[in-house]
């Protein structure tokens, strides 16, 4: 077993500290600095609801460790709203739509979502979609999350 | 915390990460992109002493272009590779496939060396090296070896990578300008590894198939190539190819088996569906061009 010092960024926001090689991304943003927004579910990749942003990139925080996050800036579901609390364009899309029903899921979808929109802000239906196949909502909300997509991508409901 | 405790070094150069492997005596695993080795870590199916991360090896990252091969460093990421020129021009079959690797979020860390060193059965990537005739490349401090990708696999999750071994180099020959792409596989969902799934290429000259290669995925432990279906394609011109013979050859190389997914019988029904179906495809489009 072995500790590792490392330095991150996480929402804009620097910080350091040591963490055992064994612990994942997801399992340290919650519990060694508090970002409980990011949601462990599943812990093998499968249901959608840890991704976060990493250097621009949209991955699962619980398939990577803290210490490959060294020297990384971390995006997390906090880090989407503005300071002063307007909700970033999918957060409202989510919102408008319904596209949630408990919640869980959906720290994970927007971090999706947020990013294909970033690297391509005129990202179609069907391209948002098929991100959204990394996602598990077990209330099953997808009509939700579906007619969200739509109004993100400027199409009628 | 889900794994056993591990110790993690992050070389830097592979000689460094070679060193590293040797001198752990067996006790170590590569980690690349982690998107299959960290679940087996988080369900403890695997439970190394340490984890040797190649991810600041800048040498195994990237595509490059020369005598007649196309090389992919094995840390390239597979999100990197969907968007590469020179993939997307020469080895189409590859890229194809590659769209149907996990999904998103998981293409954006895995690798694609990852992916064909693990030797998932129902993978792309594995099946893809072995129907373009891809040659491994694996390094230790005993020296370098290629291995023949067909040759590499021995079953599921099982090459012939020793534990001091790390693969560096994916090699695939080049396939002529404008060669055709076969591609198709059944997953219970998008992203999901398949039931049953096909990839490979056909180049043609004059009207004819001049060369095939053909791979299954999740028909038997490892990735398999359908020799005996290449073995009847070659030579034959697009208008007296048997379509359904064909099919059936591809899939009596195969050794699909039982699971709670699917029985084998299952797979072999579908196995020769969609290869009768995206060969019969590929020939209608071909003969009308």
């Amino acid at each position: 077993m072995s500790e590792h010092k490392i330095d991150l960024t996480v929402n804009g926001h620097r910080h350091s500290a040591t963490v055992e090689a064994r612990t994942s991304l997801g399992e340290f943003l919650r519990e060694g600095l508090g970002y409980t927004g990011t949601h462990l579910a599943c812990e093998h990749g499968v249901c959608g609801a840890c991704t976060v942003r990493v250097d621009g990139v949209a991955m699962r925080s619980c398939l990577m460790l803290a210490v490959q996050a060294n020297g990384c800036a971390i995006t997390t579901v906090e880090g989407l709203a503005k300071p002063d609390g307007t909700l970033h364009r999918v957060q409202q899309a989510l919102k408008d739509n319904f596209g949630l029903q408990c919640g869980f899921c959906t720290p994970g979808v927007a971090i999706t979502l947020a990013t294909v929109l970033e690297d391509n802000p005129s990202a179609t239906t069907s391209e948002m979609e098929e991100a959204m196949s990394g996602h598990i909502c077990r209330c099953t909300g997808y009509q939700g999350i579906r007619r969200a997509i739509r109004q993100l991508a400027g199409e009628p409901a | 915390m889900k794994p056993a405790p591990f110790d993690y070094a992050r070389p830097t150069s592979v000689a460094e990460a070679c060193q590293v492997l040797a001198d752990a005596g067996g006790g170590a695993t590569v980690i690349a992109g982690g998107q299959t080795l960290m679940p087996l870590l988080n369900l403890r199916m695997s439970q190394p002493f340490i984890l040797v991360d190649i991810n600041g090896i800048a040498g195994l990252k990237g595509v490059s272009r020369a005598d007649g091969a196309i090389r992919i460093g094995p840390a390239t990421r597979q999100a990197d590779a969907l968007k590469d020129a020179t993939l997307a021009q020469h080895l189409p079959a590859l890229v194809t496939a590659l769209g149907h690797v996990g999904h998103y979020q998981t293409r954006n860390r895995g690798t694609v060396g990852g992916s064909v060193a693990l030797g998932e059965p129902a993978a792309e990537m594995p099946a893809a090296a072995v129907a373009l005739g891809a040659t491994i490349e694996i390094t230790s401090v005993r020296g370098t070896r290629s291995v023949k990708a067909e040759e590499f696999y021995l079953g599921p999750y099982m090459t012939v990578l020793e534990p001091d071994e790390l693969v560096t180099g994916i090699s695939y020959p080049e396939w002529p300008e404008g060669h055709t792409v076969l591609f198709r596989e059944v997953a219970q969902r998008t992203g999901d590894f398949a039931l049953v799934g096909m990839v490979g290429a056909l180049a043609l000259e004059a009207g004819a198939i001049a060369r095939a290669g053909i791979g299954w995925f999740g028909m038997g432990p490892t990735p398999i190539r359908a020799r005996q279906a290449e073995r009847a394609l070659v030579g034959k011109a697009l208008g007296e190819i048997d379509v359904q013979a064909v099919a059936e050859l591809a899939v009596a190389d195969t050794a699909p088996f039982d699971d709670h997914h699917a029985s084998a019988e299952y797979r072999r029904t579908v196995g020769r569906r969609i290869f009768a179906r995206t060969l019969r495809e590929t020939l209608d489009i071909r003969s009308a061009a």
